[in-house]
């Protein structure tokens, strides 16, 4: 299958086209088409129940669509094995599910999957830039919420993927680790160049991170464009 | 005191079953009377039980003049029904009755070819249906525990096996925790009865062989072999289903399919 012309083809690393699910009797998500290009967060706000994080799924291949594809670099994510496709899409959810043992073999797990290796150097670094420097030999069970997420995030980040789903990485946490996260989120687009899409129920949140948003209801986008025309419409 | 009011086999037999499925009423009542209702799944399970012993009592008593090849028949219909009976306690899981039958044939029923040829167990359907049929049940009830197991774990940590999916793991070992903890489980029952065999229970069979005659000895080694078997056989059946299984909770996309609420 052949992806269809793109539009600014050189930045797109995520076109999603008619993208829909349905279980018997419930529509989850429907003719969803939408581009992530690089660099950008793009949040996806709408209410409880409304497809947030069911259109998620759908976009690293957790869950068969029943309709339309994504194109990853122009190829039909369908021609990607799953597991290669997870790894260049990368996924961060609302709680951690870190395994049980030290950090440092958490943020092996990915690469472990390929038999690769991150040398101690390189642990380091993606530590430094989660700002916990030094945990590598913390045992997980002594973390704190919001250094457990940061810890899912460098862990996603070990696999090199070219785009980052996040599914409501700072709703189970206080005040405090939810503005580190935000800060976190912003350093990976800005710093490592790699492109988000963030599932938010708080519309701040999305205003404050995301430079486009798209606004489901009811498993359909009804609003999309840049952040705030499309949340203060 | 039945034995002075029931003089024939047959009469006492019936009046012991009434006795025995009254206590087990008078529990189902208590319970009841917490709030815990068993009587239906109780009613049931009594009335299958009895018609089916006393079917397989009258077909065995048909058949104690056939050929011992005749007892392969009534062995893989014991299969069949321990397949669907275990599957049961695997609601939801995709293939289970199939896992459960193909998992207790390979089981068990390689045990009792085993066996059989060897010459531990006696060719005649008196002695290879009965001592088959508990091989299968005990197979039955393993497979059932480890598939129940295996599912509940499943369904408790969607998140880690989906987060394992996400970082590029593959289906299989993404639920092998589950596999290996379930197997374990599910034998549970079968070491215990090793273990207190003789001290905490001395097991039918034995009793049985004691009554018809048996050396004591004869009777107590025999029954550790009898148990030895069922381990066998339960643990391989075990071993079968959780490995048949994993696969069957995947779609060929490496996507979880027993998920809660599907």
């Amino acid at each position: 299958m052949t992806a269809p012309e793109p539009s600014q083809a050189d930045s797109v690393i995520l076109r999603v086209e008619n993208l829909g699910r349905s279980v018997p009797g419930k529509i989850l998500v429907s003719g969803a088409t939408f581009e992530l290009r690089k660099g950008e967060t793009l949040a996806i706000v709408g209410p409880s129940g409304s497809g947030k994080s069911s259109l998620l799924r759908l976009l690293n291949r957790l869950d068969e669509p029943t309709t339309g594809t994504v194109y990853v670099d122009g190829t039909d994510y369908r021609q990607i094995p799953p597991r290669e496709l997870r790894r260049r899409i990368g996924m961060v959810l609302q709680r951690p599910f870190l395994f049980p043992g030290k950090v440092a073999e958490n943020l092996q797990f990915g690469p472990k999957q390929r038999g690769q290796k991150l040398s101690p150097s390189e642990i380091e670094e993606l530590l430094a830039g989660v700002g916990l420097s030094g945990f590598e030999s913390r045992d997980v069970s002594n973390l704190s919420g919001g250094e457990a997420q940061r810890v899912s995030f460098a862990r996603a980040l070990a696999n090199s993927p070219e785009a980052l789903l996040l599914d409501e990485p700072t709703s189970a946490l206080d005040e405090a680790a939810k503005r580190d996260v935000e800060t976190l989120i912003r350093q990976i687009g800005q710093e490592h160049g790699i492109p988000c899409v963030l599932v938010t129920h708080d519309v701040e949140q999305a205003a404050r991170l995301a430079e486009r948003a798209l606004v489901l209801e009811g498993g359909q986008i009804v609003r999309s464009g840049p952040v705030k025309e499309a949340l203060h419409a | 005191m039945l034995k002075t009011l029931f003089h024939g086999q047959l009469q006492l037999g019936l009046a012991q079953a009434g006795v025995a499925a009254l206590t087990a009423l008078l529990v189902v009542m208590a319970a009841a009377r917490r709030g815990i209702h068993l009587e239906k799944d109780l009613a049931i399970a009594m009335a299958r039980g009895l018609v089916q012993i006393v079917a397989v009592g009258s077909i065995l008593l048909l058949l104690l003049r056939s050929p011992s090849w005749t007892s392969i028949f009534l062995l893989v219909a014991m299969i069949i029904a321990a397949g669907a009976t275990s599957a049961r306690r695997a609601k939801g899981m995709p293939g289970a009755f199939q896992v459960s039958t193909w998992s207790i044939a390979c089981g068990a029923g390689s045990v009792i070819a085993l066996m059989t040829a060897l010459g531990v167990i006696d060719t005649p359907i008196t002695a290879l249906v009965p001592v088959g049929s508990m091989l299968i049940a005990n197979a039955m009830n393993t497979n059932g525990l480890a598939l129940n197991r295996f599912r509940s774990d499943v369904l408790a940590h969607v998140g880690e096996i989906e987060t394992a999916l996400a970082l590029g793991a593959d289906g299989k070992s993404s639920v092998s925790p589950y596999v290996q903890v379930s197997f374990e489980a599910s034998l549970i029952p079968a070491i215990d009865s090793l273990r207190s065999l003789g001290i905490v229970w001395i097991p039918g069979l034995m009793a049985g062989m004691l009554l018809s005659g048996a050396r004591p000895i004869y009777a107590a080694i025999y029954q550790f072999v009898l148990l030895a078997m069922i381990f066998a056989a339960s643990g391989l059946t075990s071993l079968i289903s959780t490995l048949l299984i994993r696969a069957r909770v995947m779609s060929p996309a490496e996507q979880l399919i027993l998920r809660p609420g599907q």
